[in-house]
This record gives C-alpha cells, structure tokens and sequence, in this order.
C-alpha cells in the first residue's frame, strides 16, 4: 500500500498478488541534507533529497522506484537501510521501528536487509579476491567457519552463475555483467529477506543487462526474496517490478501496479517520462505522441511551492501554486497520483496507423 | 546515390597496453552520405568510437597504431593529411559532439566566448560583434531561453541538457558537412534526452550536415538514423537502412541485441540476453569473434576457424551481413523473437 496512509477519498489499493502483509512500512520519511556556508559553516539552506515518503512493501514483491537524477530515489534507498540517517519519518523492518536503531542495532537488521550497488567497478575492493569479498558478511558477522565458509562462497558463486573457480581470482579479471554478480553474491551471502538495488544494471551493456534482471528474477523466485528496485530505465522497471513508484524531487507523485502506472497513468510527469523514451523500432517513428517538457528539473534546495512538477507542467493552474496536490486516488482513477488535474493518458499507444515501410 | 562524402577504408587500429596489443579496429569500411544520419551502434569495446575518433586524429598514438586503410573526406585522406589541414576541418566542415558536455567545454571561458572563438578560428575576418550576433542566433536556434543574456555565463551556470544544447551549437557554428555525435544524449535524463533529439532533428534541417550518430541505443537509432552500421569486437558484422536492420536483420548479434531489450509497452516474463561475456580484444575468439556466444552457429566448425566476410544482401551493397549462415537469422530471428511474443501474451 504505497500512498498516503490517511487518505479520505479511497481505501488504498488493493493487493496485487496474494502475499503476506508486510516487510517494510516506510511512513513520513524525510531526508534532507544541510547546505552549510561562510566560514563558520552556518547551515543557510536544505536540500529537501527525500521529503514526505511513504511506502509499503510486501514479503516477496519487487517495487520500482523510478525518476531522473536528482529526483532522490537512491537517497531514498539508503536512508531506508539507513545507511543515511534519516530526518524525520518512521522506518518499520520486519515488524520492528528501526528508525532510531543506533550502528550496533542495525547490525542484526543488516543480515535480513542488504544492497547492491550500481558501479560494479567502484563496489568491489580492488585488493581483495572474490572469495574475500563475497565471504567477508559471513566474517563480519561471525558466521566465517573454515571449510563451510568456504563450501558457501563456492555455493553462493554457483547461485550467481559464476564458477567456483573464480574465487581466487581479483575483480578487475572481471567482465562488468560478471563484477555485478559478484555483488549479488556478496550481497545473498547472509541469506537476507530483502535487496535493495540501486540501479543494478545501468552501467551494463545491453546483452548483460538482460543476464543480470534474470538473475534477480530467477533468485526472487527461488529465495523469496523482496526487492526495492531504483533505477531511471523505465523498460527495465517495468520488467521487473510488481508496483511502481514515480519520484520527483524528493516525493512520490505517482504510485500503482506497473499495469496502472504503464497502462493508464494519470500524472503529467509519468505521462511526459514514458513519452520521452526512444521507441525501439523506427516503424513507429513519428508514431507515438511525445510529450516533450521545457526546462529542467528545479533544484531541490529551492523546490517550487505547491506542487513540485508545476513549473515544468503544460496543466498548471493557479491552485498547482497554492497546493501541494496529496497523493490521493482521483476520480477516473484506480491509483493514487498527485495531481489536481490527473487524467487517464496513453503516452505508448500508437497513434495512427503503424507501417512497416 | 550521391557520391558519398565520407568513406572509410578497411580501418584497423590497435593499442599497445601492459596486457597485450588491443584489437580495437580491424578492417572497417563504410560510406557517409551527405545530409543523412548513419548511426553506428555496438556495445562497450566494440570499436564504435575509436573507429571514427580515429578519422578525425583524435586517437592518440601511441599506444594506439594505424596498421591500414584511409578515410577519404571530399577525395583527401584524413589519415595521412597534414596535422595542420586536418585541424582546420576538425570544427570546420566535421565537427564533434561528445557524451559528457561538462569536460569538453572550457569552464574558465564563458559559453559565449567559445562558440565565438570557434566561429573566428575558423573565419578570421570575424569581428566580435558579428560573432556575437551569430552565437546568439546560434543559441536560441538550440532552444537556450534567453540567449543573449546567457551568452556570458559559465558552463557550470549551465544545467546538464543546456549544455549539451551550447555544444551542439558550436558544432554547428561552422556550417559543417559532416557532424559527428558520440553518445550525445547517454550523460542526460529521459526528458532532457527528448529535448536533445529534437534539438539535433532542427540542427541537422539547418545545415544538411550529414551526422555519425555513434551510440550503444538501439532506441536511439530508430529515432534518428537513416542507416546503421553493427559493430562487434571491433568488426563491422551488419549494414544496412535502419528499417531493414531492425525488421529484417542478417546478423544473428543484432537479433541478439534487439531481442535482449526490455520493453516499455508490453510485459514479458524473461527478458532473452545473449549468452556468455563480451569477447577480448587482445585475444579474440578465432573465426567469427562472437561465435562463443552465438545460438545460431551450434558448434559449425566453419564459425571457428574462418572470419566471415560482409556479404551483400540487398543491391548495390545497401545490406550486408557478415554472418557465415546469414541464409538461416531469418528463420532464427522468428523462432526467438516468437519465444519473446509468447512471453508478452502470458
């Protein structure tokens, strides 16, 4: 139930697939980072990364976050494993209000909830063979005994489709598809309940990309494992996630199944981003309506008043000036979206007749 | 056809490195043609850039080596012309848009001064004034709002996409004949990355310039080109006009490569990689060099031992594939491509 908890016009969404409640309950989560200044580095401003977020995820699903750079979703990914600490707002993991956890706390929630990276290059220390590192949670945690920890890195190696020859070998002997691997390894080492991926693939080619979201698909399957997937491809997002959110500068504008966020989205910021990818056959060139925005994204130190998008928004009216829109379902709709203007738009379908020519 | 004004030769290019010597390029030929847009898309190592950097004495040697060929421009070789000329058609009649607008712009120099300076290098009678004038018109042809008063802002007063946009404004600056565009929208957002395309759709209306579109996305190419060039490990495997490469491809990597593409308005339940890693250049496989990862070849001794040469599949050499078997990609393509379908509709 991603949303606002207290609405008053609907009940939240429904389930999209008959699994447990919940496994994480993100409420009011508010990041923002201090702008300091002068020579007594006075903080004279806020970066408003994360502001207002509220999410749940169910055991077993995967949720795409998705937006442009600076939209703080990979903000929102960390605080939320609290890698950063958050500024306001409740974080609830497996039924316990981590949000206050001090770093030896956390240790024990680290086991169940862990990260992969986006730089398979940057993520995996240089110095270290693929056995130090995909083994070195056990050792962290204690759970490094000779010869088992062994057998399980070699496991863990296999699980990831790499060979356990590999393990004494160092990262750079590494394709980037196979680094990342490595990171996943690392990262299922303690057997945890739920990854957060921020932007898995992006640094990958085509051809591996693909190899890399099958993997995460098939080891979902397998493990049962919860995804928090943040990434700005949204043909990738839609591939993998059951719901999805939109971000933009620090907020959810838009949330649902990737069938209503796909299908029938109603925010004019969801409506612009899916116009904007390249079609990916030059048979429905000129084919699609493209919706293509003016300007850039404001900062978000200095975020406009009201609603967020409006200064980018073909709709803004006045009240988008006054009104910061909630995230609400709106009538028409079947998800929430915060918009004073949401209506249904289909920014994929095809738009005349499409030839082959 | 129009005689094309750009040509390449069997390019091959190599480097020197602790590791080995680098196989970067190895007997690329291709033709431009005026006022169209050839893209030219591989993935990570597969020559796509070195290729063309190369041409433009932009590969710096060494370690890089040029073991053959010639890339003819208006009948002159840039491979062997004088550093001098060659400078003076760089930014001239060929200019340059790279992927990262933040280090190829000179952030002690106001937006304005480097496209002037980039107008009077190549025009010296050009008084300021004038150079002005035609940067301002340059900018605002761009859709840099205000451009006057943002002639004099730095590029770091200049967001990620507007930069971007001064960029492709200098390369214009120059009536070029020929722009080249390497990965010139891969730094930037989506919607930023919209705006770009149709700001490069307006540039190339205003000069007729034929551009190189050098990327690793295919969305791109459907979009803007006219015709592709598939590189893999440093070869060209398939060439062709954009509607053939994608709804009638020869070359088993570039069913690969289209077929491993998530998709934005349909749901599929496995995405359809190609298998295995991307080959050494340093060793590269023998005979077809992606063999190893090919589904179409099972093991046919021929695809290990001998390099496929590019064959002519339409006329007067507009497709070519450089596939042993390319007779049976389009049974191959339909069977994979129907196993994606199948995926969609469950």
């Amino acid at each position: 139930m991603m949303g606002q908890v207290e609405t008053s016009t609907a009940p939240a969404e429904a389930p999209v697939q008959a699994v447990g409640d919940e496994i994480l309950r993100v409420e009011g989560l508010v990041k923002h980072f201090p702008i300091k200044s002068g020579i007594f580095k006075r903080t004279v401003g806020q970066v408003r990364a994360v502001d207002g977020v509220d999410l749940t995820v169910r055991p077993g699903e995967t949720v795409g976050i998705v937006g442009e750079s600076g939209c703080g979703k990979t903000t929102l990914g960390r605080t939320i494993i609290k890698l950063l600490e958050p500024t306001d707002g409740k974080i609830v993991f497996d039924g316990q209000d981590i949000s206050r956890f001090r770093r030896r706390q956390m240790r024990s929630v680290r086991r169940d909830v862990q990260i992969v990276f986006q730089d398979p290059y940057a993520s995996l220390n240089p110095r270290m063979t693929v056995r130090e590192i995909v083994g070195e949670p056990l050792r962290i945690h204690g759970l490094y005994r000779r010869g088992e920890g062994r057998r399980r890195v070699e496991e863990l190696l296999r699980t990831v489709g790499l060979s356990p020859e590999h393990a004494n070998r160092f990262p750079h002997e590494f394709s980037g598809g196979q680094r990342q691997r490595i990171g996943v390894a690392r990262a299922l080492a303690l057997n945890p309940k739920m990854l957060v991926l921020d932007e898995p693939v992006s640094a990958l080619d085509v051809s591996i990309q693909a190899q890399v979201v099958n993997l995460l698909v098939q080891l979902q399957n397998e493990f049962g494992l919860t995804y928090l997937f943040i990434a700005h491809d949204l043909s990738v997002v839609r591939h993998i996630s059951d719901r999805v959110a939109v971000m933009y500068l620090g907020k959810f504008v838009e949330t649902g199944t990737r069938q209503q966020l796909y299908e029938t989205p109603m925010h004019p910021y969801t409506q612009a981003l899916l116009s904007a990818v390249p079609i990916d056959s030059p048979n429905l060139r000129g084919k699609r309506q493209r919706i293509v925005l003016k300007g850039d994204v404001p900062s978000p130190a200095n975020p406009p008043s009201g609603c967020r998008f409006r200064t980018r928004c073909w709709k803004a009216q006045e009240i988008c000036a006054q009104e910061d829109p909630a995230l609400v379902k709106r009538s028409g709709g079947d998800h929430p979206v915060a918009c004073h203007f949401a209506e249904v738009m289909r920014p994929l379908d095809v738009v005349g007749q499409a030839t082959a020519s | 056809m129009p005689d094309p004004v750009l040509s390449v030769r069997d390019l091959t290019v190599e480097f020197k490195t602790e590791d080995g010597i680098v196989h970067a390029v190895t007997g690329v030929s291709y033709d431009v043609f005026p006022g169209e847009t050839l893209g030219v898309v591989g993935e990570s190592g597969s020559g796509k850039s070195v290729s063309v950097m190369t041409m433009l004495g932009l590969t710096p040697m060494p370690p890089g080596r040029l073991l053959s060929g010639e890339a003819l421009y208006k009948g002159r070789d840039l491979l062997r012309m004088p550093k001098k000329e060659l400078r003076d058609i760089r930014g001239g009649q060929m200019a340059m848009i790279f992927q990262d607008p933040m280090t190829s712009l000179n952030p002690v120099l106001t937006i304005g001064e480097q496209i002037a300076e980039a107008i009077q290098v190549h025009n010296p009678g050009t008084n300021d004034e004038d150079a002005r004038k035609r940067v301002v018109e340059l900018l605002e042809l761009v859709g840099v709002p205000s451009a006057s008063s943002r002639f004099d802002q730095y590029p770091h007063e200049f967001s990620g996409g507007m930069r971007q946009r001064a960029m492709i404004a200098m390369a214009i600056a120059n009536d070029p004949q020929v722009l080249i565009a390497d990965e010139p929208t891969t730094a930037l957002d989506v919607t930023i990355q919209a705006q770009i395309i149709e700001v490069m759709r307006a540039a190339q209306q205003e000069t007729h310039a034929a551009i190189i579109l050098i990327t690793h996305d295919l969305g791109l190419i459907a979009e803007l080109a006219d015709r592709v060039v598939v590189m893999y490990a440093g070869r060209v495997v398939e060439l062709g006009d954009v509607h053939t490469i994608f709804n009638s491809p020869r070359h088993p990597y570039t069913v690969g490569l289209m077929n491993s593409l998530a998709r934005l308005d349909a749901d599929q339940e496995w995405l359809r990689p190609i298998p295995g890693q991307p080959p050494s250049l340093i060793t590269p496989p023998p005979g077809c060099a992606f063999h190893p990862r090919c589904e179409l070849s099972q093991g046919r001794a021929l695809c290990r031992t001998d390099v496929p040469p590019l064959r002519d599949f339409g006329e007067g050499g507009l497709h070519r594939s450089a596939c042993h078997f390319a007779e049976e990609v389009a049974a191959y393509q339909a069977a994979t491509t129907a196993a994606v379908g199948a995926a969609h509709a469950s």
